[in-house]
């Protein structure tokens, strides 16, 4: 009781700002640097517990799985049939392992947002959805090179179009992409991920913000706090897409430097 | 703590959201690394052959299930020929049972028939040959008797031969006729 109303009384800061993201270190001992802060420390215990996962869940394979085993097969066993497999064709089996990976750190990572207690998701932070794009741009590259040797560019910027438009086309293709592609692939992530943050920020310090100023406003922020949990709801479908989403674009991508005509 | 945090924040120039920083670049991309490490090297690759193991198994299953099954067939096929023979043979033995019991009622018939036939002929020749002796005996009987008779009579009639004339004609007659006869 007491613990509620100090905390109804906190002078909670409104509106949100982007400071909130960048949130200070947390040394035991008060050092201030930007290497070990609750966004690092989340990114490593996301890798910690999904090669946890992975490796207790397969320790041991048996050909008829438990139910953990069930379930970790089951994750590669979508993103092998339903990303790689239906995207780049039976060759995208060989790009299962990475696709997978990919979409569990971003799954893990996006979810933080929601977890309790923790509700901040490094991937609002855009340094990570950048190195993720980063390696997505090189690779389809990478693949398209060593499919089709330097011809891959001419593939890659030609379009199947009567030869009057192409002077219009390539420029349009070259930039759309090499340049786009890892700038959207990365900032859509990004953006969701912080957008989802600001949004349950404003409804819960709204809230906050609102009895503090007056009393009478307590129904309406009642329902600000009803509608934060809606959102953890809309949220969490976001984080599942958004994972999916850019796990299927690298694949895309991928598949159009694999594709022997463009 | 919130006044540390804003002080810090004010310290510093305020962030943009969209300009990366470097040490989180750093972070990412190291653990991105291991992760990617860890499950590509040691987890997907198992995951891949445990697959291919069930297929193999599955299929494995259908191959020796096909082959019990085609077995099974041809053991059916094999039982049923085989029933199909016994009866034939059933069939055939009962037939020959009937046609020997058939031959052993007559053979048997024929036999107590022919003992039957046996022992009556031997009966009529017993029986004809006690009459013969019947007749012979009584034929010498009787004369013994006639003559007995006779000598008891002739005895009789010397002491009274009025009153017994008339019963020794009369035996005579009698014995006449009788011979006669």
């Amino acid at each position: 009781m007491t613990g509620q109303s100090i905390v109804l009384a906190a002078d909670v800061p409104f509106p949100p700002s982007v400071e909130d993201f960048y949130l200070p270190s947390i040394y035991p001992w008060g050092q201030h640097d930007l290497w070990f802060t609750k966004i690092t420390v989340l990114v490593w215990v996301a890798v910690a517990a999904i090669i946890v996962f992975f490796l207790m869940s397969y320790r041991k394979p048996q050909l008829v799985p438990t139910k953990k085993q069930w379930l970790a097969e089951s994750i590669y066993g979508f993103v092998r049939n339903n990303i790689a497999v239906d995207m780049i064709g039976p060759q995208g089996v060989r790009f299962a392992p990475y696709l997978t990976t990919l979409f569990m750190f971003i799954l893990v990572n996006n979810f933080f947002g929601i977890l309790p207690l923790v509700q901040l998701s490094p991937m609002s932070h855009i340094a990570f959805p950048a190195v993720l794009a980063a390696i997505t741009y090189v690779m389809f590259i990478w693949v398209g090179i060593k499919k089709h040797g330097i011809a891959y560019f001419v593939h890659a910027v030609k379009p199947n179009a009567p030869v009057g438009i192409l002077p219009l086309l390539i420029p349009i293709e070259i930039f759309s992409n090499f340049l786009v592609r890892p700038f959207s692939l990365a900032v859509r992530l990004f953006a969701n991920m912080f957008a989802g943050h600001m949004l349950l920020l404003v409804f819960t310090l709204g809230g906050f913000a609102m009895i503090n100023a007056n009393a009478l406003l307590a129904p309406i922020s009642l329902l600000s706090w009803v509608l934060t949990i809606a959102l953890t709801f809309l949220e969490f479908m976001v984080i599942c897409l958004q994972a999916y989403v850019f796990t299927v674009l690298t694949a895309s991508y991928v598949q159009g430097s694999l594709a022997d005509e463009h | 703590m919130i006044d540390l945090y804003l002080a810090a924040a004010e310290g510093a120039e305020p962030h943009n959201p969209i300009i990366p920083l470097w040490q989180e670049i750093v972070v990412g991309s190291v653990a991105f690394a291991v992760l990617c490490f860890v499950l590509i090297k040691f987890v997907f690759p198992q995951m891949e052959k445990t697959f291919q193991a069930r297929v193999d198994a599955i299929e494995g299953g259908l191959k020796r299930a096909e082959t019990a099954q085609a077995e099974a067939n041809q053991l059916l096929e094999q039982y049923k020929t085989q029933l199909a023979e016994a009866r034939t043979e059933a069939a055939r033995i009962r037939d020959e049972a009937r046609a020997d019991a058939e031959g052993i009622r007559q053979d048997v018939l024929a036999k107590a028939r022919e003992e039957s036939d046996r022992i009556i002929a031997a009966g009529n020749e017993q029986l004809a040959a006690q009459r013969e002796s019947i007749v012979r005996e009584l034929r010498s009987e009787v004369g013994t008797l006639a003559v007995d008779l006779a000598g008891k009579i002739v005895g009789e009639a010397l002491a009274d031969e009025a009153r017994t004339r008339g019963t020794v004609e009369r035996f005579i007659n009698d014995l006449d006729s009788a011979g006669r006869r």
